[in-house]
């Protein structure tokens, strides 16, 4: 997102670089507190969510739940800045030319994360705040005594929970899209409604989040209100997959890698829909509540979707990236590796599920679910294989990169403005500002330009000669690498109780942003005399600009 | 400073160019967005424990209620000063903008006073409540209490330290466009701060008064 968000709106940077900086490096300081628990003390021992009474100091009185709760407050907070330098990026800083609904789809979908980011991870951050300071300072939020109430902690976790899950799948529909549309070599089917749906799957993302536990107790009217509302918003993800396949039909389409994963993930993300939809139905998830079945659905979505919207999108961006192609026969092995180890994973967990497996077991006494569970195995081995082979494929790429080079700057035929400009593009992004007309803006310029040629070449290239000109970018920061250096040590004050060595890295954290603040001349001038000589090294631009 | 943003702008051929298409917006406008857009965040902490403080009010385990323990003419005197303070924070951005210095700073400082104020009331009502024995650890209810009003106090105090930054700003870098945009997102920040206050009021204070 950070790297093909601006590329996408045509434009140089990000609205506030020092201030993605320091998201990145927070984020960087919260894994960072993780790793140290692995050495220095230990780790939350609590299930993903941290759920009291566990949680509380008197059922976790060990550091592990401090490390959990800091690393993820300081992350949290690096994912928030994010969220509003994107938001503000998006709306706020497009080439000139592209009004919203010009804008490439994954540039929707990263709005709509990043509004969800907006919205939704502050009351993460309050939610862990009330459990450290029940931990810290004997309060009674989730305690089970004094009036305290486990179960708001559990519905506060999940109204930031459900939204996060879309924040994670929105960037991949995006992805898919880019690569369907551009695979296809046809526009994207239906725009309008994939923004559409997009938003709507942004906004109805935050009224379903009760249905992570119908079995709380609330009452049945509660339950069907948000069973409803989940069927609902399988609604415009439906949209979304008919919109993809649409896009293909009719359209001359190119296997390459990144469509493989497109396709996988057609069939299995909707299969992961499908039984979605089956536990929203609230007496199914009486049933299956807490079974292998859900462990099933949740990593059918979450594997089919994201993981498989991550490697696509990492094997369509990587030569805009690093300037070459990623092997193509390594990319589709490890393809087949996943997508039939991820079947031959999970599906025995369905079937589980309905035999009444429930999730963390320690051991299980029923000998009929062998054969499932070393199925299920089976299919872990095969999917390490394929991760295995994606080191593999990324070494050989590397290894082979001369002759993989991208000297075009579009390798895949591509659409979208980013492959007009060199592959690795230069820290400006474009050396002219380009100017957008309307959806799929680089594929119009090619098709401009084609006709163009044919009919007076010579007379189109003087006459489009660019114009450089002496352009503004931010000067290198060190900003965020050492307010996050401080943030490392405050978390780790804070989870050992050294209460000296907190106060100092806030001292330190304080004293970098005063820095910050008082720091006039961050601006560099970059000639342009040397955006022309860069482009005149990348010849082939100036034909597609 | 809005950029002109209601203007026509047209292209070659004399057709309005719509808003959206005009390119990248002005720093100003990008700036005060993003401050915009934290402050709707950090709206957002208050929302959840806002809700937090409604499910929590009434589980009071056997100790004091809301209507046991608050006194309401110390409260009015709190909102008197910070309701008083964004109207001399408003001042004091039109001062900046005008570029009239002496003026700034006189504002500048009875705004810092007169948050100092509310935090030190603020302050001693809780030191009250806890020499009393009513500490957040007595009950849900006095924790819920105690981190909805103090996170505000948090905020409040915060914002005075940001205050002091800014008038050493002023002094050192004059009132330069950067530095009054800053400005500008402080009192965007304190405004926010006084309708978060608003709420507070109504909901843990005259609310306690319906049982």
């Amino acid at each position: 997102m950070n790297f093909a968000v601006p590329l996408q709106l045509g434009v140089r940077d990000v609205c506030f670089p020092v201030l993605n900086s320091v998201s990145f490096w927070l984020t960087a300081a919260g894994v960072l507190l993780v790793n140290v628990s692995l050495v220095v003390g230990e780790f939350a021992k609590t299930g993903w969510l941290a759920y009291p009474p566990l949680s509380e100091l008197a059922y976790s009185p060990g550091v592990g739940v401090d490390y959990y709760l800091w690393s993820l407050q300081i992350s949290g907070l690096g994912t928030l800045l994010t969220g509003i330098n994107f938001t503000t990026t998006i709306l706020k800083m497009r080439a000139p030319g592209m009004g919203y609904m010009r804008m490439p789809v994954f540039c929707w979908t990263a709005l709509a994360a990043n509004l969800l980011i907006v919205a939704a991870f502050p009351i993460l951050t309050a939610t862990f705040a009330m459990l450290l300071l029940d931990r810290y300072c004997g309060f009674h939020f989730f305690t089970p005594d004094l009036g305290g109430n486990p179960m708001m902690y559990i519905n506060l976790i999940w109204c930031w929970g459900h939204p996060e899950v879309y924040i994670l799948i929105l960037p991949c529909f995006g992805v898919f899209s880019e690569v369907i549309a551009t695979f296809s070599s046809k526009p994207l089917f239906g725009y309008h409604s994939m923004v559409v749906a997009t938003m709507a799957i942004c906004v109805l993302s935050f009224l379903v989040w009760l249905h992570h536990f119908f079995t709380m107790g609330a009452s049945a009217d509660v339950n069907a209100f948000f069973g409803i509302m989940t069927m609902i918003i399988a609604v415009p993800t439906g949209v979304k997959v008919f919109n993809w396949l649409f896009t293909m039909y009719g359209g001359s389409i190119r296997f390459t890698v990144p469509i493989y994963w497109a396709l996988g993930f057609m069939v299995t993300f909707v299969l992961g829909g499908l039984t979605g939809v089956l536990l929203a139905v609230p007496p199914a998830d009486f049933v299956l509540h807490n079974s292998l079945f859900l462990i099933a659905h949740f990593h059918n979505v979450i594997i089919g979707g994201v993981v498989f919207g991550v490697l696509a999108g990492y094997n369509y961006w990587f030569p805009k990236a690093f300037g070459f192609t990623l092997d193509e026969t390594l990319g589709k092995a490890v393809f087949w590796c996943w997508f039939i180890g991820f079947y031959l994973a999970f599906m025995p967990l369905y079937a589980l599920g309905i035999m009444g497996a429930t999730r963390r077991m320690q051991h299980y006494a029923d000998p009929s679910w062998q054969p499932y569970m070393i199925a299920a195995f089976c299919g872990a081995v095969v999917i390490f294989i394929g991760i295995c082979l994606m080191v593999v494929q990324l070494w050989w790429s590397i290894r082979t990169r001369e002759q993989r080079r991208d000297l075009t700057g579009d390798p895949w035929n591509g659409r979208t403005l980013e492959w007009g400009t060199a592959s690795p593009p230069p820290a400006w992004n474009y050396a002219v500002e380009p100017h957008v007309t309307g959806i799929d803006a680089f594929w119009a310029v090619k098709t401009k330009n084609k006709e163009l040629h044919k009919v007076a070449e010579t007379r189109y290239e003087a006459e489009h000669q660019p114009h450089y000109e002496t352009i503004h970018m931010p000067k290198r920061s060190a900003t965020g690498f050492i307010s996050a250096f401080f943030a490392v040590f405050l978390g780790f004050g804070l989870i050992w109780h050294i209460w000296w060595l907190a106060i100092i890295a806030i001292i330190g954290c304080l004293a970098v942003l005063l820095r910050q603040a008082w720091d006039m001349d961050r601006d560099q001038l970059i000639d342009g005399a040397e955006l022309e000589d860069f482009d005149r090294r990348h010849p082939s631009l100036g034909a597609q600009r | 400073m809005s950029g002109g943003a209601n203007t026509a702008v047209l292209d070659a051929h004399g057709r309005p160019i719509p808003l959206s298409e005009r390119g990248p917006a002005s720093t100003w406008s990008m700036i005060s967005f993003g401050f915009w857009l934290f402050l709707l965040s950090d709206i957002v902490i208050f929302a959840s424990l806002f809700a937090t403080y409604a499910v929590l009010s009434n589980a009071t385990a056997g100790g004091p209620a809301g209507h046991d323990i608050f006194e309401l003419k110390g409260v009015f005197i709190e909102t008197c000063c910070l309701l008083a303070s964004s109207f001399s924070c408003g001042l004091m951005l039109i001062a900046a903008r005008r570029r009239q210095l002496q003026r700034f700073y006189v504002w500048a400082v009875v705004t810092w006073v007169l948050g100092a104020a509310f935090i030190s009331l603020e302050v001693s009502e809780f030191s009250d409540l806890i020499a009393k024995g009513f500490g957040p650890s007595h009950s849900a209810f006095l924790s819920a209490f105690f981190t909805l009003v103090g996170t505000h106090g948090c905020h409040v105090s915060s914002g005075l330290l940001w205050l002091l930054v800014m008038m050493a700003q002023v002094a050192t870098l004059g009132l330069r466009t950067t530095v009054v945009r800053r400005l500008f997102c402080f009192s965007l920040f304190w405004h926010a701060l006084d309708l978060v206050w608003i709420g507070v009021f109504t909901i843990v204070y005259l609310g306690s008064l319906h049982v």
